[in-house]
């Protein structure tokens, strides 16, 4: 089943089996926000807290598939301490690396609860010097093969993105 | 023998199905998926068509297609004859007295059952009027009634579901008492679990109450007498039952539907229209606006002849040794591995399998699955109240149709034996 070992490759499964920066912080102070993926009932619980233009902690909650699981643990483990700009253009990135499949699905396949999706079709396709820095979110390219799970592997990165927008209008 | 249409091989007759003959009837079994043949179980969610169905639909739109109702030219006529014949047969199919009026053409189970909330409700139902439902339902019969709820402030009473998939009917007679209407399915899609109707609709007339079933799962797999069940409305859907998607049907008694306002307005459904009013047609047209899916019709009276001619009698006992196969191998091959929800096999329990395999996500079952041209569906089959009492977030669910065989069931448990090796 060559298709299935490059969908399910070992460092997703190692995620899966044991999520980093797994449960919630207090809120407040950080911010807790929500996602759905309304077709398989998957829910992701992100709480963020943000300190001097820093993501200075995240922690995931939820339940959902072994695609979703891992992507939002390897998600909190790439974004965790990173500067705010970085974090944008880490989403941007990865869902770059998705988008291509993404776009050809039907309109609401994409689409997540907080429908914060509508920018995923239009993301650039990321060259390929920024494919290399996702380093072990490289490891869910292989979901782009298997278009339906797309939305799975990026429910928390849209969700991540919602609570950043929350904190920055809050901000403005 | 070929069928009707030449087309078929079925032959109608005593003893067991034989589902060899059966599969030849059906093309896209013929289909491979990833180099392997595709072994469909996904029959709850919609079935496959033999080729009568897709040939009667494809001769209607090749030699007859026009418009249903006041055409006099040849073909018109015909395809009016053509759509109330089919209304007819369904009628029949289900043990229908007058066909004629109590036959309502939808567009699917869940449209027929919005028409009962949306033109019996608002003309029955008031501020505390209470409705019966059970924890089992899908969906579809569940949002109709809170849409009422919210609107009219009705109140809703959920018949709960035991540790065993079945329903409690111990203290039913308290729970529908002073009750309007009782609405529950026939068969769980979920839980396979075939509800004991009979002894609900007596209970729920005994109250006072009207009894509305929904057959989506039913119909096409058991046999259905609307008269011997006692039931005054039902609600089924022509894509599960070997016919198109695009038309459901609502039965009811015709004494009901002569009180019923309509329900969605158009042509077709008057007798009269001035500028300030409108005069209803009678039953059924009165519930029918619009141009009608007349194809869809003559699709699903194939259906019904093919359904008809295998036996649905047959058809059940096929499915029943089917489960009790699965449900058997199942426990043999992968053990507590394995849990299925709902009633163990037996004369209550439908064809319906939703499996929680270790503690693989269903979604990434049904993805393992697939690579084994399995088809299952993951997810909450629109029946959440139900999953959050069973206690999971989702199930891979494998449903059978008189097509399945033995064989299917070997290779979803290959299937699975393959999942927990990759998920260790």
């Amino acid at each position: 089943m060559p298709d299935l070992e490059e969908l399910y490759r070992e460092v997703i499964l190692d995620h899966y089996r044991s999520p980093r920066n797994s449960g919630e912080l207090d809120s407040p102070p950080a911010h807790r926000v929500e996602g759905f993926n309304p077709l398989c009932g998957d829910e992701v619980v992100v709480t963020l807290l943000v300190e001097d233009g820093t993501l200075a902690d995240i922690k995931i909650g939820g339940t959902g598939c072994s695609i979703s699981q891992s992507s939002a643990s390897l998600m909190s483990a790439a974004v965790k301490g990173k500067r705010l700009d970085d974090v944008y253009r880490l989403i941007k990135t990865f869902k770059g690396m998705m988008s291509v499949h993404e776009s050809t699905l039907g309109p609401n396949d994409g689409l997540t609860g907080n429908g914060t999706d509508e920018d995923a079709g239009a993301a650039d396709e990321p060259e390929a010097a920024d494919l290399s820095k996702l380093g072990e979110l490289a490891a869910l390219q292989g979901v782009v093969k298997f278009p339906v799970r797309i939305k799975c592997a990026t429910l928390s990165w849209n969700t991540l993105a919602q609570g950043l927008d929350d904190l920055e209008s809050a901000a403005n | 023998m070929a069928g009707p249409d030449g087309g078929d091989t079925l032959t109608a007759g005593a003893g067991p199905l034989d589902v060899e003959v059966v599969r030849k009837d059906f093309p896209l079994l013929g289909r491979l998926v990833h180099d392997r043949p595709i072994v469909y179980l996904d029959s709850a969610s919609t079935s496959l068509q033999p080729r009568s169905v897709l040939g009667a639909m494809e001769r209607y739109y090749e030699t007859t297609h026009a418009n249903v109702h006041r055409g006099v030219f040849a073909t018109a006529e015909e395809s009016t004859r053509l759509y109330e014949e089919a209304r007819a047969s369904v009628g029949r199919f289900i043990g229908s007295k007058d066909p004629t009026r109590e036959v309502i053409f939808t567009k699917n189970t869940t449209e027929s059952l919005n028409l009962i909330a949306h033109s019996w409700g608002r003309s029955n139902l008031g501020e505390g009027d209470i409705v019966v439902l059970s924890e089992m339902e899908h969906h579809a019969n569940i949002v109709p009634w809170l849409i009422l709820a919210e609107e009219r402030g009705i109140e809703l009473r959920y018949i709960p579901v035991g540790p065993d998939g079945r329903l409690e009917l111990d203290d039913l007679d308290a729970r529908v008492s002073g009750a309007k209407l009782v609405s529950v399915s026939a068969m769980s899609n979920v839980l396979g679990t075939i509800n004991p109707l009979r002894l609900i609709a007596e209970m729920a007339h005994r109250a006072g109450a009207l009894i509305a079933v929904d057959g989506a799962q039913s119909v096409p797999h058991l046999p259905t007498d609307v008269g011997a069940l006692g039931i005054d409305f039902l609600a089924f859907s022509a894509h599960k039952m070997l016919g198109p998607t695009g038309i459901g049907v609502l039965w009811a008694r015709s004494a009901l539907l002569d009180e019923m306002p309509p329900f969605l307005g158009g042509g077709g459904m008057i007798l009269d229209v001035k500028l300030d009013r409108f005069l209803a047609a009678e039953s059924p047209h009165r519930f029918e606006a619009g141009t009608p899916p007349i194809a869809e019709a003559v699709g699903l009276s194939a259906a019904v002849e093919y359904l008809g001619a295998v036996g649905m009698d047959r058809i059940r006992a096929h499915e029943l040794a089917l489960t009790g196969y699965a449900l058997d191998t199942l426990a043999e091959r992968l053990g507590t591995d394995c849990r299925v929800f709902g009633p163990p096999a037996g004369e209550d329990r439908g064809g319906v399998l939703s499996l929680a395999f270790r503690d693989v996500h269903a979604h990434d079952l049904a993805q393992v699955l697939d690579q084994f041209a399995v088809c299952v569906r993951p997810g909450h089959h629109c029946a959440k109240p139900l999953m959050r009492k069973l206690g999971v977030s989702a199930t891979a669910r494998a449903s059978f149709g008189l097509y399945n065989d033995e064989h299917d069931v070997d290779v979803l448990i290959e299937g699975l034996i393959e999942a927990g090796r990759l998920f260790g």
